[in-house]
């Protein structure tokens, strides 16, 4: 008889769930505008999916000189669900929400 | 590489989580462990956080994590530190994160017992102000006046209006070195009073409000926003009780009305202009009795 | 060493032998003195344990959960209400792996409240994913603990075990007990190995979401494989300990006087020895009577019985319980697992519930009964409670 059985002999879980793109989940889709944004990180700190991470300074134009010289921030669209929060909390309104579908078509 | 952050950057919580759009007890989390940081056990019993990690074999968390039965979370984590104090690890951290419903109803038995042992462990309260993983079911912690499925609105009048259970305080009253509520739109307080815990032994309670959206019935954009308003209405006011001493984080010069907390949830939208007063009411007095417990206890 | 012992006593000492880390636990009557003497070793510095004063059973449980999957060996005792209070906590003790070995002093279930012995706690957690075995005497108990750590924690079976004991008749009658030397027992169950463990540096969930794809129901078969597999650990296991410690136990079925017996009792925990005294009795008389007592119920002898059965003519199970189903459990697996194998009479007899005294009178009048019904081949009625008040037959 040749079953598969699971070697462990009770469930441990240990593949990282970034496996699970859970981007697939988004209405909207949040694009921010660097022109408008001041590198001051809320979005960062509120997104409940940890969508949020750093990229040199030189990644995208700063609106001043004086801020050119911090990190920038980028959005993974592999796992942000677009709920919206970094838009709304973000103090330069740098961030936009737009429907997924036209944002793709804006894309390429 | 150059920036300036008002909390670590140290991730410990994965993307790739199944929680519901802007979930806040997803952002608890996420604070919990930035500030407790890698060196740490959780126990989390059947509530959201035991489905958000994701299905076998995913996990979300970069630390390792007990799952439980529901009401044992205060047992489970004493369970925890006493096997890790055996092996002489005692550097380890011990969190116990379980929701609102597994600490004000079903766990507060083992929690009680928990924190009167005095074990050296951290207890976090998410809550969520209900039973969301079964779909929305009233709380002891479910504010007055808040629609649920159980209590939901009728010919007959129903909704929630007994007043919310104060878990807060119930801890004050087992003497444990440390108690503290926070929010997560003030992520630099919580991870502050986190770290200023981590350096007390024995038993460190958190009470955590975290919307829900889902629950709620707000936007989910919006869960931090209803998070920074209930402080700013003394709905949830954060303060923490260390060694019996209050010490309240935040007064809000003028606090603004309740109804702009509530107006922007689906859980109360049914509440008539009365019933906002009265809510306003029993938040303006407890928060008078806050002050005076704050005073009190300052005096010596 | 010799010493005089009351079951509670040696229970607390096969504990101590063991060395468990950690142990949780809270009174019951008649469970209480296990816990008592623990901590009187632990005050006394004569055990390195960290025990919790829990506030429940369910959280007894559920601490030693918490504790043996964070990687140290654990202990707990319990009785009855306390049994059944963990029920939901047994069940993710065994589905969660973890080697836990816990004495239970059967006792009655109330209303009304009774605290003697009748094992209607421990045969409804019989399908806890626990491993069972019942003692007959002090000496058994104290040895039964210190085997079941060394069958559980092999990594092939990993499922925690219940040591049971009759309440009062063990529990608070005192006999002579040899207790082992603590360094014959260290080397007998050498250092705690745990299979998986809670580790910062190793980050996993343990017991999270399955969905009905997921591996679900090959977890449980993996559990059912692993209670199979009990079975030669088991044997193995016994026989080292009879050898290294000079005992005679029969590592599932102790036989008395049964290979030409024409009709077999089969029972499980003390009203073995009564009935092996009968048997003596009996014998000279010339009645070809002898005792099956059923040691392990889970994982559940089925060979041996069968092997009983073979050269019997008829079977009598007495159950110290009631289950509400097809007759008591020990009688419903018995003739479950005979049936295709043995073609013989098999009857139940039902006695002894809330601590009412099995005498040996009693036990005499079952032998004559089953007798009859060797004689007859026919069961004249499947299920028989036996010593009602007011039924005259018995007594
Ligand atoms: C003993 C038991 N009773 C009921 C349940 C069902 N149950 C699972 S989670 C839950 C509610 C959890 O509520 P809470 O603790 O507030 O966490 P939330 O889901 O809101 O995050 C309930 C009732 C259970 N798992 N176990
Ligand atoms: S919150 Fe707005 S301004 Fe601040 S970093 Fe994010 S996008 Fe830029
Ligand atoms: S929309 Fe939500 S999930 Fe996406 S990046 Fe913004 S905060 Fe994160
Ligand atoms: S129901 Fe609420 S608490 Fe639960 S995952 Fe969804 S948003 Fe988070
Ligand atoms: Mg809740």
């Amino acid at each position: 008889m040749s079953v598969l059985l699971p070697e462990d002999p009770t469930p441990i879980a240990k593949v990282p769930s970034t496996e699970n793109k859970t981007g697939g989940w988004r209405t909207f889709r949040p694009v921010i505008h660097y022109e408008k944004c001041i590198r001051c990180y809320i979005c960062w700190k509120f997104c409940p999916d940890a969508a949020i991470y750093f990229a040199s300074p030189d990644a995208h134009a700063a609106p001043k000189e004086a801020l050119s010289k911090f990190d920038t921030v980028e959005i993974n669209y592999d796992f942000c669900k677009g709920c919206g929060i970094c838009a709304n909390e973000c103090p330069a309104k740098a961030i936009e929400l737009v429907l997924e579908e036209s944002a793709e078509g804006d894309e390429e | 590489m150059m920036k300036k952050l008002t909390i670590p950057e140290e991730e410990h919580m994965l993307s790739g989580h199944t929680a519901c759009l802007g979930c806040g007890a997803t952002i608890a989390m996420r604070y919990v462990l930035k500030a407790l940081g890698k060196n740490t056990i959780l126990s989390i019993p059947a509530c959201c956080w035991a489905v958000i990690p994701g299905v076998y074999p995913h996990r979300t968390l970069d630390v390792p994590l007990l799952y439980t039965a529901f009401e044992v979370t205060g047992a489970a984590i004493s369970g925890i530190r006493e096997a890790l104090d055996a092996m002489g690890k005692e550097d380890v951290n011990v969190v116990g994160f379980a929701g609102d419903g597994g600490t004000a109803d079903i766990g507060l038995q083992a929690l009680s017992a928990a924190m009167e042992r005095g074990h050296n462990v951290f207890y976090i309260m998410y809550d969520n102000e209900a039973y969301m993983n079964t779909g929305i079911q009233r709380s002891g912690s479910t504010p007055m006046g808040a629609w649920t499925t159980t209590t939901p609105g009728g010919k007959k009048r129903m909704y929630k209006w007994e007043p919310k259970k104060n878990v807060a305080e119930i801890m004050v009253a087992h003497n444990i070195p440390y108690v503290a509520t926070a929010t997560i739109a003030y992520p630099e307080d919580m991870i502050a009073k986190l770290k200023r815990a981590k350096e007390i032994k024995g038993p460190k309670f958190f009470q955590i409000l975290s919307p829900c959206p889902t629950g709620w019935r707000h936007p989910p954009d919006k869960t931090v926003e209803i998070s920074r308003l209930a402080v700013q209405t003394n709905m949830f006011p954060l303060y923490e009780v260390i060694n019996g001493k209050y010490k309240i984080s935040i007064k809000p010069k003028n606090p603004k009305p309740v109804k702009e907390y509530l107006r922007l949830q689906g859980r109360f939208r049914h509440l008539t202009e009365d019933e906002i007063e009265m809510i306003q009411k029993n938040v303006d007095e407890n928060w008078k009795a806050l002050l005076k417990k704050e005073r009190c206890s300052q005096e010596e | 060493m010799k010493a005089i012992l009351t079951g509670n006593e040696a229970a607390a000492w096969g504990a101590r032998l063991s060395r468990p880390k950690v142990i949780a636990a809270y009174p019951i009557t008649p469970q209480t003195s296990i816990i008592e003497t623990i901590a009187a070793f632990i005050a006394n510095g004569e055990m390195d344990a960290r025990y919790i004063r829990v506030e429940s059973e369910h959280s007894a449980m559920a601490a030693c959960i918490a504790a043996q999957n964070t990687g140290v060996r654990t202990y707990t005792a319990t009785s009855a209400h306390g049994l059944a209070l963990m029920h939901e906590v047994l069940m993710w003790a065994s589905g969660a792996r973890l080697p836990i070995v816990m004495s239970v002093v059967n006792r009655a279930m109330a209303p009304p409240w009774s605290v003697w012995t009748d094992q209607l706690d421990t045969m409804a957690e019989r399908d806890s994913g626990w491993i069972q075995v019942y003692t007959q005497n002090n000496q058994e108990v104290l040895d039964s603990i210190i085997m079941s750590y060394k069958i559980a924690e092999k990594h092939n079976i990993l499922l925690p075990t219940m040591v049971i004991e009759d309440a009062f008749i063990l529990s608070h009658t005192s006999e002579g007990v040899d207790i082992p030397e603590q360094k014959k027992v260290d080397d007998f169950l050498g250092e705690y190995e745990p299979a998986f463990k809670l580790d910062p540096d190793e980050p996993a969930g343990f017991g999270s979401l399955i969905m009905p794809e997921g591996p679900y129901m090959e977890f449980r078969y993996k559990m059912a494989l692993a209670m199979e597999d009990a079975r030669s650990e088991i044997r193995k296991v016994v026989e080292e300990y009879n050898q290294v410690f000079g005992r005679e136990y029969a590592p599932f079925v102790e036989e008395y006087k049964t290979e030409d017996a024409d009709a077999v009792m089969v029972v499980i925990g003390t009203i073995g020895s009564t009935a092996k005294d009968v048997v003596d009795r009996m014998r000279e008389k010339g009645k070809k009577v002898g005792v099956a007592r059923v040691r392990y119920f889970r994982p559940f002898p089925a060979e041996e019985l069968r092997k009983i059965a073979k050269g019997a003519k008829m079977i009598g199970v007495v159950d110290r319980s009631y289950s509400f189903g097809p007759g008591a459990d020990l009688f419903a697996e018995t003739k479950s697992v005979l049936y295709g194998h043995a073609d013989i009479p098999v009857k139940n007899y039902v006695m002894g519930l809330g601590g009412r005294d099995i005498t040996p009178r009693i036990i005499e009048k079952v032998f004559d009964d089953m007798l009859s019904v060797a004689k007859d081949g026919v069961v004249d009625k499947e299920v028989e409670w036996v010593g009602l008040q007011g039924d005259e037959r018995w007594s």
